[in-house]
């Protein structure tokens, strides 16, 4: 903790330039370069999650035939990559994306902050989040493959070798998992403190951009929820080592215990990613308009709200799972009630853009498509958190194409709105529009022939983890529908190419990015593109005047209102 | 860095940077957050499994000692006063200081000790983390407590030997207490729920 009293424009490492050489950017505490390695990180870990969903989509549309670039897929292989994929989108590329590389690059640029108020236990976030990464790639290559008993980790499957076949992969899987707590814990504190103690002076609560307090609040819900998970994983982790029983029945085990444990999380952990991508979508949508952001106060309220109410809708994942009827009511209700926060917030983005000169970029593509998106996740949502639905759906591929209709547009939808929003000032480089649409274009309408067809077969019946639906007599008949799919993810993964294709061309002669290219108002676009170490000369850090949304003022020349002008100018 | 103090609608601009609290106290805080959640993340998760169990502890399983953890629990609870008293020293002098925090520190280790020996009977006894859900639960949020109480004596240690040099800041000293507190105001749960 010698370093916590630090204050925030103390910290030594100004005195030097930015990191020196490829292992400089491992030891930088700048946190520019801690948001990209978190970036290129995600991205890296999205493309594997990304081929595994490839892989094992192949073997469900032609099973036992060789898949291109992989070979014959056997149904252990298949378990772990059905496993792994889920738990890399969400540990490794949802929540390092969106909160981790966005927050840290973001918040400090936002409120006006040379850095993080703990910028070497931000660095000490990365390393942890690296080592995490490699200890998952790692643990799909050691001896009995990796871990196939599903993101979600169900004893007595997990926590017995006997049962799941792979000792060392089930093991590092717990330990991989655990140690990407740690790292997003040690950057949600500096989140939370870089959010309250060091805003620019001028800034009050009701100035912040909304990204960053959706930001932050969504830090504020994991730390709130992954204790008892914490709590889990080392039961787990000794169940699967040391031989103790904590879910075993046989000993006096509980097996679902760890079901509430691992909800207690897994159900905020659903809104600790929702929230960023809620407050990219509310800032893009709020520059794109060129209108005030309707109900700021409102918006914020809600994001609480939302956050209070996660933390009682857990037991809708285990309304099978023998829990007592009336539980079951209650978690109903609260999972219906928890719909109305969530659409208050899109209405708040509607009323936004009602009335505004909408100009249509691609972020703002992506920030609208987001909406439309979640928005048929939110609904199908209402079938499955009613017990007596889900007693029919519940595990099947209804649930699946429900959960990636919600996540899909909040990691995947979501990263790209922020990346190309903000890429301008990361890189100094403008993106080309004209592939950013093609680019959307390919990966939303593919991504939309991927899924429908898996509510059809859900509908129908069709369970999730099975390795060949062909064993199946009443469910082999629907072979078209798993090829449509298949063939829709091929086309998306295809459509990504676009976007290398478009990043290798920025890089190379993009046009350079002024100071402010979207005539935004918030802090960031005051620094140079891209922002030097220490965000703004130490003589010209910005002040504060009003708030983040001033757009389309009456009275005024120009059509935005940046925070930093200080009124005496227009006078 | 002075700001122009202009005004709007009313509004006049600070003229720096506000702080809520210290940057080290407020991150202590919310890490605490996170472990009061995992204590009670293990506490709730105990309760569980007492409910479920037809007879706990097992009956071939040895009894926790409840008088000697009283005793040992009241060690802590006073080693946590001598902090507070610590820190109210602090405001009259920083000379006055090194008495009460030495205290602290000092039965903060009587504490771990004596759980150490409670366990090293304990596992004599027949109650190890594998003999029963029972004994697993007790080595489990036990051990929690304890790994979390060395990690704030060291804290402590640290705080005392900059004390000694004169290098502990005030804020310092609080970011440490903030965590102690913690650990010292969590053993009572543990202890009525595990013990008791």
């Amino acid at each position: 903790m010698a370093t916590t009293t630090v204050d925030a424009h103390a910290h030594d490492s100004h005195a030097h330039e930015g990191p020196k050489g490829i292992l400089g950017y491992f030891w930088s505490t700048d946190h520019k370069v801690i948001a990209q390695l978190y970036l290129w990180t995600g991205m890296f870990m999205a493309l594997i999650g990304g081929l595994m969903a490839y892989v094992f989509r192949m073997q469900l549309a032609f099973p036992g035939k060789p898949v291109p670039g992989f070979g014959v897929v056997s149904p252990v292989e298949y378990n772990a990559l059905v496993t792994n994929h889920g738990t890399i989108m969400i540990f490794w590329v949802a929540m390092p994306v969106l909160i981790a590389a966005f927050g840290n690059f973001l918040i400090p640029l936002m409120i006006g902050a040379d850095d993080m108020v703990f910028p070497r236990i931000n660095r000490l976030s990365y390393q942890v989040f690296l080592l995490s990464a490699i200890v998952i790639l790692a643990s799909l290559v050691v001896e009995g493959g990796g871990f196939g008993g599903a993101w979600t980790a169900y004893p007595p499957l997990s926590a017995n070798p006997a049962y799941n076949l792979t000792p060392l992969g089930a093991t590092l899987w717990v330990v991989a998992v655990a140690l990407e707590f740690v790292a997003f814990l040690l950057g949600g504190i500096n989140f939370i403190v870089t959010l309250m103690n060091a805003r620019a002076p001028g800034m009050k609560a009701y100035d912040i951009p909304m990204v960053c307090w959706m930001i932050v609040i969504a830090s504020i819900l994991f730390m709130l929820s992954v204790g008892p998970l914490i709590a889990g994983a080392v039961m787990l982790l000794f169940d699967q080592t040391l031989g103790t029983g904590f879910f075993n029945p046989a000993v006096g085990g509980d097996p679902i215990l760890w079901q509430h444990l691992f909800w207690f999380f897994g159900h905020p952990e659903v809104y600790v990613v929702l929230l960023p991508a809620i407050g990219v979508t509310v800032d893009i949508v709020a520059t794109f308009s060129r209108r005030k952001l309707f109900g700021y106060r409102l918006l914020l309220y809600t994001a609480v709200g939302i956050g209070v109410l996660s933390f009682f809708v857990w037991a809708h994942h285990q309304f099978i799972a023998g829990i007592d009827p009336r539980m079951a009511n209650i978690f109903t209700v609260t999972t219906l009630l928890i719909s109305i926060p969530v659409i208050e917030m899109f209405f708040v983005v509607f009323a936004t853009m009602y009335g505004g000169s909408i100009r249509l970029t691609v972020p703002m593509l992506w920030a609208l498509s987001f909406l439309a998106e979640f928005m048929i996740g939110g609904m199908t949502g209402i079938y499955l958190g009613s017990s007596g639905s889900d007693i029919y759906l519940h595990d099947t591929y209804f649930v699946l194409a429900h959960f990636h209709y919600t996540f899909f547009p909040i990691a995947i939808i979501g990263g790209f709105a922020a990346f190309t929003y903000w890429f301008p000032k990361m890189y100094g480089k403008m993106l080309d529009e004209r592939l950013g649409k093609i680019h959307f274009w390919g990966t939303i309408i593919s991504f939309n022939f991927i899924f429908i067809p898996l509510f059809i077969l859900g509908g129908l019946g069709q369970h999730r983890r099975i390795y060949n639906f062909q064993n199946f007599p009443e469910l082999a008949p629907y072979q078209p529908l798993r090829v449509v799919a298949t063939t829709a993810l091929v086309v998306m993964l295809l459509f990504q190419l676009v976007f290398f294709w478009n990043l290798i061309k920025s890089f190379r002669r993009g046009v350079p990015a002024p100071k402010n290219p979207w005539e935004s108002n918030t802090l960031e676009w005051t620094a140079d593109s891209p922002p030097p170490h220490g965000n703004w000369p130490p003589d010209q850090m910005p002040v504060v005047y009003r708030g983040p949304y001033e757009y389309g003022h009456p009275g005024r020349e120009s059509d935005f209102w940046p925070q930093n002008v200080p009124p005496a100018r227009e006078a | 860095m002075t700001a122009p103090s202009a005004s709007l609608a009313g509004r006049a601009v600070q003229a720096r940077r506000q702080q809520v609290l210290p940057n080290g106290v407020l991150g202590m805080l919310v890490f605490v957050l996170t472990e009061v959640m995992l204590f009670a993340g293990l506490i709730s998760a105990h309760a569980i499994a007492m409910a479920g169990a037809t007879e706990w502890p097992p009956l071939n399983q040895p009894r926790l000692p409840v008088v000697v953890t009283l005793l040992n629990t009241v060690a802590l609870l006073v080693s946590g006063g001598m902090l507070a008293w610590a820190q109210r020293a602090w405001r009259r002098s920083s000379q006055t200081v090194n008495p009460p925090l030495f205290g602290a520190l000092a039965l903060g280790l009587f504490f771990v000790l004596m759980q150490g020996r409670e366990w090293v009977a304990l596992i004599r006894e027949g109650l190890t983390l594998t003999s029963s859900t029972y004994g697993g639960f007790f080595y489990l949020i036990v051990g929690a407590h304890a790994l979390h109480a060395l990690a704030a004596i060291l804290a402590l240690a640290w705080a005392w030997r900059r004390l000694a040099v004169g290098r502990l800041a005030e804020a310092q000293l609080a970011t440490v207490a903030v965590f102690w507190y913690f650990v010292v105001l969590v053993w009572p749960f543990i202890y009525i729920r595990v013990y008791l």
